[in-house]
């Protein structure tokens, strides 16, 4: 479209480094491990990702110099790259034809960004997280290959190619959380992540071939601009956009580990921290509001997918935050900090402020990562130990590790001027502007539970007496500088992410109308005021009076037992599969169907044949007048026949 | 120098004869009594020739029938032959005891 | 006159044929046969061939039955007992055997020919005549190699194996 020939071939290749690096890595991984150069590996990887993010952030500039819009809004309309004489098509199949094309507009350049810029951030600390681990190769060749498949995600110009990244990074999620595949509960989570994505993807897939069916065409920006042709009737409860809209949702509440798709996520845990940090935290949890918002028209256009979206968002916040609160393995208390987070997003895309969720998943994927890695740096100081219960008093022992998660507690609890107050706050505004009062509330009180929380995380962690066993070969140690930089880093960005208007800046790019902003001035101050009574109620209840949590659990026994249970899911699953799929599938399908029909069927017939052959062997009588008489019959009948018959 | 002996009559008892014959077959369990029984049935068909050669007024059945006595002779000697050779093997005659073709 | 020769003839033939079928003791069925076969030589001869009667006489009563009766001596058979394996058999034979004859009956008096030609005789002489003509000739000579033939066969299928 636009005469740039770089232009044309820049943001392929920033998708498509990240894939050379994974092969070089499996490659030629054997030979770096057994040289010991695992590090030079790390090094490799995150160069990859470093390249990919200056790439794109040349590509973006470059392009808002070509676009630039004397109003000031900077290219509103996408540009979709691999048309014209680059056009490569990928799928051609009668009269269906679908190229390779990547589109770069301001919502694909800051997920891209995010993906490629945090991405290197969690790289470069991996080096040092994994400098003892003896398949370290294989680890950073599984993370470029992810990251390759999460720019194919947001940087794909259709659906389809979309879907090809999306399965991707399902694959790379799984080969990551079991990456230690020896442990039994590793794998096992791994699995588990897999088909309960499988799951979303089957509707995601249904929701696809809806979409084609009403529209005719799968490109995501034809998507967009031609649902306004589309009569009313289409958009009413039922009718085929909505469809395609609750289908789509409900892939993606696969992989952003959504009611009731959610029971992934924790156990997702069992893999190495900077993988926590990365796929589930930052990036590929981000795609499913990815997804929806991408798709925003559509979205928009049908009332009721819209509070679906908006339910099911607060409730699984809502939810979210309640088990949090009684975990006792620090990154299972994060996980579900991440679920409950991912909820306020599509909380925000529910109420039609789909640039604030994304603001949202932007300053999101800033304290979340830095949460987690210092969360991977704790672990790491203690040599391995998760139980909170086991910690405590860190802070004078390992300051940098403190003072950074510090800054990304209080960022996701959403103090000002940190970055989590203004996406937050941003959120329940457009709860307000909504009119959904109840949505508020609950925004509200889980916003309030998010910060009791963390605040517990915290105090449990760095403050009062250490509670463990301290290891004397094994002391307590700080992290190296290449586990600190990237806590840094992203500490700072916690700290100034909440400055860039991402909502102004991807708003003109989602096509649909912005929500006005509510006058409640009093918003703010209700917020601050919710998160900093969380964090000082945590504070209180885990410092100084530490026995009434413990009498409040014994208090409310059943609420803390179904707290504890995690409302059962799991229960209703593993029930759904071992006694409905796999029983029924033994005694109804095995027994009943294959060996009893079919088999049955199949050895009926030679059973059948056998008992027609005996039956027909009496003929064989031996006897000479027996079978002359028989031939005399047939004489006789053919005389008959041939005389008077005719 | 006889009229009308009606050849009609002459063909029906062809027939019944043949029937006769047909009968033996199956009734009779000695392999040289069927074997005279299908010699029975030959003559029958013989008598069909020359009353059809009378009907006509030629020759040409009866020189069939000449014919068929020849063959008749070779076949009475040779398929005595193969009896006498069955009765060697199996010390019998009786055609119900060579059912080897059985299940 | 030949006309009641003639069905004097016809009774008795059929009546020796049932004694053939129905006798248990071979040698009596042979026997039976062959007043068949001279009933019916005398039936030729009122048919007007002479010739095929006196070889029905000559040939069939008198070589062939006679092997039958030399085969029948040889090999000592006794009468048969019983109906043997199949009672079935016995009726669906009957059955089967009257309906053969219904039907060939059938066929052979109707059609299109004549009623017969008066004073039919067919002297031995125009035999003779016509088994060498041109038209039989061969069937004549290789009838003659037939029976060679059976002979041959005869001989070696009956024979006894040497020790």
């Amino acid at each position: 479209m636009l005469q740039d020939p770089l232009l044309n071939v820049i943001p392929f290749a920033a998708l498509f480094l990240p894939l050379a690096g994974f092969a070089a890595l499996s490659l030629f991984g054997d030979a770096i491990q057994r040289e010991g150069n695992a590090r030079g590996a790390g090094v490799v990887a995150s160069a990859t990702c470093l390249g990919s993010f200056g790439l794109l952030v040349w590509s973006g500039a470059r392009l808002a110099g070509l676009l630039a819009d004397p109003d000031g809004l900077r290219f509103s309309q996408p540009y979709l790259l691999g048309e014209g004489a680059l056009r490569m098509d990928w799928i051609e199949a009668g009269s269906v034809r679908i190229p390779f094309s990547l589109l770069l507009d301001p919502l694909s350049l800051v997920m891209g960004l995010t993906v490629s810029g945090v991405g290197f951030l969690i790289h470069v600390y991996s080096i040092g997280y994994m400098a003892h681990d003896g398949e370290s190769v294989r680890y950073f060749s599984y993370l470029n290959l992810f990251t390759f498949f999460m720019l194919l995600l947001v940087l794909g110009g259709s659906l389809p190619l979309l879907f090809v990244g999306w399965e991707g990074v399902g694959l790379c999620s799984y080969l990551l959380i079991g990456f230690w595949y020896r442990k039994q509960s590793a794998s096992d989570a791994g699995k588990k992540a897999f088909v309960v994505n499988r799951i979303g993807d089957a509707a995601l897939i249904v929701g696809m071939i809806l979409a084609f069916h009403s529209f005719g065409t799968l490109d995501l920006v034809d998507l967009g601009t031609n649902v306004g042709s589309k009569p009313a009737e289409a958009m009413g409860a039922l009718g085929p956009i909505t469809l395609t809209c609750l289908l789509l949702f409900l892939g993606a509440c696969g992989k952003s580990a959504q009611l009731p798709l959610h029971v992934w996520l924790p156990d997702a845990m069992e893999g190495p921290t900077p993988v926590s940090a990365l796929i589930h935290a930052a990036t590929m949890v981000t795609g499913g509001v990815y997804l929806v918002a991408r798709l925003a028209p559509l979205y928009a256009s049908s009332e009721t997918a819209m509070a679906v979206v908006a339910i099911v968002g607060t409730l699984t916040a809502f939810v979210a935050a309640t088990i949090a609160l009684v975990q006792t393995d620090i990154k299972r208390v994060l996980a579900y900090s991440t679920v409950s987070q991912l909820g306020y997003m599509f909380l925000a895309c529910g109420v039609g402020a789909f640039g604030v969720a994304v603001f949202h998943l932007f300053t999101h994927a800033f304290f979340k990562a830095l949460l987690f890695l210092g969360s991977g740096s704790v672990i790491h100081a203690l040599s391995g130990e998760q139980d909170m219960r086991r910690m405590g008093g860190l802070r004078r022992r390992i300051p940098w590790t403190f003072w950074t998660f510090l800054v990304g507690t209080l960022a996701l609890a959403g103090v000002p001027p940190l970055a989590g107050f203004f996406s937050k706050d941003a959120i329940l505004a457009g709860a307000l502007a909504a009119h959904s009062e109840l949505l508020f509330g609950v925004g509200l009180a889980t916003a309030v539970l998010t910060a009791f929380y963390m605040g517990r995380l915290l105090v449990l962690t760095f403050f009062g007496e250490y509670r463990g066993h301290e290891d004397p070969a094994h002391p307590i140690h700080e992290s190296p500088p290449s586990m600190l930089a990237p806590l840094v880093a992203l500490a700072m960005g916690s700290a100034l992410a909440g400055a860039a208007s991402i909502p102004a800046f991807v708003g003109p790019a989602l096509r649909v109308p912005a929500v006005e902003h509510p006058h409640a001035p009093w918003l703010p101050w209700v917020a601050t005021a919710g998160a900093l009574l969380g964090l000082v109620a945590a504070a209180y209840l885990y410092s100084v009076y530490t026995d009434v949590p413990r009498r409040m659990g014994e208090r409310l026994r059943p609420v803390a037992r179904a707290l504890e249970a995690k409302y059962g899911f799991d229960l209703a699953y593993d029930w759904i599969a071992s006694r409905v799929i796999v029983a029924g599938s033994e005694r109804a399908l095995w027994r009943g169907i294959d060996v009893g029909l079919i088999d049955g069927l199949v050895n009926g017939i030679g059973r059948g044949a056998a008992s027609l052959a005996r039956g027909a062997r009496g003929a064989q009588t031996g006897l000479l007048r027996g079978y002359a008489l028989v031939t005399l019959g047939g004489a006789v009948a053919l005389l008959a026949y041939l005389l008077w018959l005719r | 120098m006889s009229p009308g002996i009606p050849v009609d009559h002459a063909l029906l008892l062809s027939a019944a004869l043949f029937g006769i014959g047909a009968c033996g077959v199956f009734l009779r369990r000695n392999l040289i009594a069927i074997f005279m029984c299908i010699e029975l049935m030959l003559n029958a068909v013989n008598l069909a020739f020359v009353a059809f050669s009378r009907a006509h007024g030629t020759l040409d059945g009866q020189v069939l029938v000449f014919f068929v006595m020849t063959v008749a002779a070779a076949e009475a000697a040779v398929g005595l032959a193969i009896v006498i050779a069955l009765q060697r093997h199996r010390d019998s005659v009786d055609a119900d005891s060579f059912d080897l073709l059985r299940f | 006159m030949d006309a009641a020769l003639f069905y004097l003839l016809g009774a008795l033939a059929l009546g020796s044929s049932i004694v053939v079928i129905a006798q248990p003791n071979p040698i009596r069925s042979a026997l039976a046969l062959i007043v068949t076969l001279c009933c019916l030589a005398g039936i030729f001869g009122l048919l007007g061939s002479p010739f095929i009667a006196a070889l029905q006489v000559i040939v069939y009563a008198g070589a062939i039955m006679v092997l039958f009766l030399f085969v029948l001596m040889l090999l000592n058979v006794e009468p048969e007992r019983g109906p043997g394996r199949s009672r079935q058999l016995t009726f669906a034979a009957v059955a089967l055997a009257v309906a053969l004859s219904a039907q060939l009956g059938s066929v052979l008096v109707r059609g299109d020919r004549g009623a017969g030609v008066e004073g039919f005789r067919a002297p031995s002489v125009d035999m003779a005549r016509v088994l060498f003509s041109e038209s039989f000739l061969y069937a004549f000579e290789a009838v003659a190699v037939l029976i060679l033939a059976a002979l041959v066969g005869a001989v070696v299928l009956a024979k006894r194996e040497l020790p």
